[in-house]
């Protein structure tokens, strides 16, 4: 016999498992407020805003803040740029090594982050290329070219050649059918492609480490905090900060793919 | 007058597939050409060499005289009503439409007012602002319609336009595109499988066999005078008669074709051809009767009205003397 509902044992194997989840993310929010600045203590004994004033005074956050902002934001546009055009090429042509290439391509992404870390830091040494900046948003652009590669592809593929035939059947040139009937169809997936290798980079740590020299990028000023004996509710009021600008762009991504399925092809 | 579209020794291989095999072609200004064919025979390789998404490996087309052998499909004043509509999902109806003026640089509001004139001439003036995703597929091939005439092209090639529709909506249709064709004059070239479609509306025809054309014609010559067995066998389903047949029916020994709309029940007596009935096809206006005779299962087309024999019963076929049409070739 068939039942709408699911057994109850397993509806609260379910909410646990949720729960288990998603409670520590609660708590970090929790301890942003807590008046115990050397332990975490549970319950907190009292309750403060005092933290979200305190981190806005430490001038240690700010530098970390705008690199992460800056290595996220120029790895998500040199991975808009060349996963499209990765994609493109893949969706499009035909040649020997193409699915071979394919793998390639998304390989950084299977990768263990450490290893994609220890061979880039050896290859800046070998190259003689100092630790910067620079060498923080190449390693992250590995992964987040994969991510637009890999919605940008699928886009590619839901775009029949025949609306490009057409197109051009109408008189446009390359660049008018890329302008007028590619982009558009394109749009969403590269904007949730960028957010979320925008979302990704922000909080990447692994990669980091191996390439970020002196500089910290926000996830490590916070891993050096956590050691720290004072003050440490700081770092929660941080974490919120990490969460919000990681979360809105992979909310909107989702979104935006959702209903992305009626956008091409639908033609046919 | 130089002819719409000229084909001069057109070659188009795949690898070692001759998908277009050395084919002379013209087709005449405003006529409505249909090439017919089974799938691979070619046909649609031809209309993408007319539209330009294929290139000829040898040999030479003509658009109006202009060698476009190696124009690319943007530069060619030819536009395509594609098998699948090909409408740009993003688009509303009229955006689809003025596409091809936009890409020329004409401003919005010439474009707009010249798309829901072609929206009028297909009956769907009241369409521009819908999504082509709201479209039943009638009216999304009304669209692509519009959207390919509105560059006024010279020449206008269909790729199957109506076989994603239900039978009604076809022969409407049918009707509508010939209709269209002759108000505006264009040379209308169309791709089909469906004999009946391009016989009811081509002003001429060719028939494609393995990249080859196997004859061409007005439907009347092609469907009352085939040259080929392969052409009698797929434009109606007439009876092919081989050389030792024909003899005995008065002949020369070569292959023959019997219409089976120009056959008729007779006693069996001193009828050319006699035989036990082996099945029986109601059709609606009338049966389909195939007889043993001879070695030869022969289908006779019996109009409603007629009594209409048993399976098994004995009897004979005749014919009026010139319906026995003996072919050019095997």
């Amino acid at each position: 016999m068939r039942s709408d509902r699911a057994p109850i044992g397993l509806t609260l194997a379910a909410i646990a498992g949720l729960l288990f989840l998603h409670l520590p993310i609660l708590l970090i929010f929790l301890y942003a407020f807590t008046t115990e600045e050397r332990t975490y203590q549970f319950p907190p004994p009292g309750l403060t805003l005092k933290w979200f004033e305190v981190a806005w005074n430490r001038p240690d956050i700010w530098p970390p803040l705008y690199l992460s902002l800056k290595v996220a934001a120029v790895s998500t546009a040199l991975a808009l740029i060349l996963g499209t055009l990765c994609a493109a090429a893949m969706a499009r042509a035909r040649f020997f090594g193409r699915d071979q290439l394919s793998l390639l391509i998304i390989l950084p992404i299977a990768l263990p982050g450490i290893i994609t870390g220890m061979s880039l830091r050896s290859a800046f040494s070998v190259m003689d290329i100092p630790f910067s900046t620079f060498t923080i948003i190449l390693g992250h652009a590995t992964f987040c070219i994969v991510i637009v590669f890999n919605n940008a592809v699928a886009r590619f593929r839901r775009l029949s050649g025949g609306i490009l035939e057409a197109s051009a059947d109408l008189g446009a040139n390359g660049f008018q059918t890329f302008r007028h009937v590619i982009l558009p169809n394109l749009g969403s997936a590269l904007l949730a492609g960028g957010m979320l290798a925008f979302a990704l980079s922000f909080d990447e740590v692994i990669v980091t480490t191996f390439t970020a020299g002196q500089q910290s990028t926000l996830p490590i000023w916070m891993l050096n905090e956590l050691v720290r004996p004072r003050q440490r509710p700081v770092t929660n009021v941080v974490a919120i900060v990490v969460f919000v600008t990681t979360f809105i762009p992979i909310l909107i991504a989702y979104y935006l793919t959702r209903g992305g399925s009626d956008t091409a092809g639908a033609g046919k | 007058m130089t002819p719409a579209v000229t084909f001069t020794n057109v070659t188009r291989h795949f690898g070692t597939v001759r998908a277009v095999d050395a084919v002379d072609l013209t087709i005449a200004e405003g006529s409505f050409f249909a090439m017919l064919g089974p799938s691979g025979s070619g046909k649609t390789t031809c209309l993408r060499l007319i539209s330009g998404f294929e290139q000829p490996n040898a040999g030479s087309i003509r658009i109006f005289g202009e060698d476009v052998s190696r124009t690319p499909p943007n530069r060619r004043n030819v536009n395509t009503v594609f098998q699948d509509y090909a409408l740009f999902p993003h688009m509303n109806v009229r955006d689809n439409v003025a596409y091809g003026l936009m890409v020329k640089g004409v401003g919005r509001s010439a474009r707009y007012a010249k798309a829901e004139e072609m929206l009028a001439l297909v009956k769907l003036d009241a369409y521009g602002d819908r999504k082509p995703g709201q479209l039943s597929g009638g009216q999304r091939q009304r669209v692509a319609l519009a959207r390919a005439l509105v560059n006024e092209p010279k020449v206008l090639l269909l790729d199957e336009p109506l076989g994603a529709l239900d039978l009604k909506l076809r022969e409407a249709m049918q009707d509508e595109l010939k209709a269209l064709q002759q108000r505006l004059g264009i040379t209308f070239v169309f791709v089909t499988h469906d004999q009946g479609e391009a016989l009811s509306m081509a002003d001429s025809l060719a028939v494609f066999n393995n990249g080859r054309i196997a004859q061409i014609g007005t439907p009347a010559e092609i469907y009352g005078q085939p040259r080929t067995r392969f052409v009698a066998d797929f434009v109606g389903s007439s009876n092919v008669l081989p050389p030792a047949l024909t003899q005995t029916l008065g002949g020369p020994a070569r292959w023959s074709s019997l219409r089976p709309e120009a056959l008729r029940l007779t006693a069996p007596q001193e009828a050319p051809l006699a035989g036990p009935v082996t099945s029986l096809r109601y059709l609606g206006s009338g049966t389909r009767v195939t007889v043993a005779a001879k070695g030869a299962d022969i289908g006779v087309f019996l109009p409603a009205g007629h009594p209409v024999p048993a399976t098994g019963d004995y009897t004979g076929i005749g014919f009026a003397p010139g319906a026995l049409h003996v072919m050019d070739e095997a």
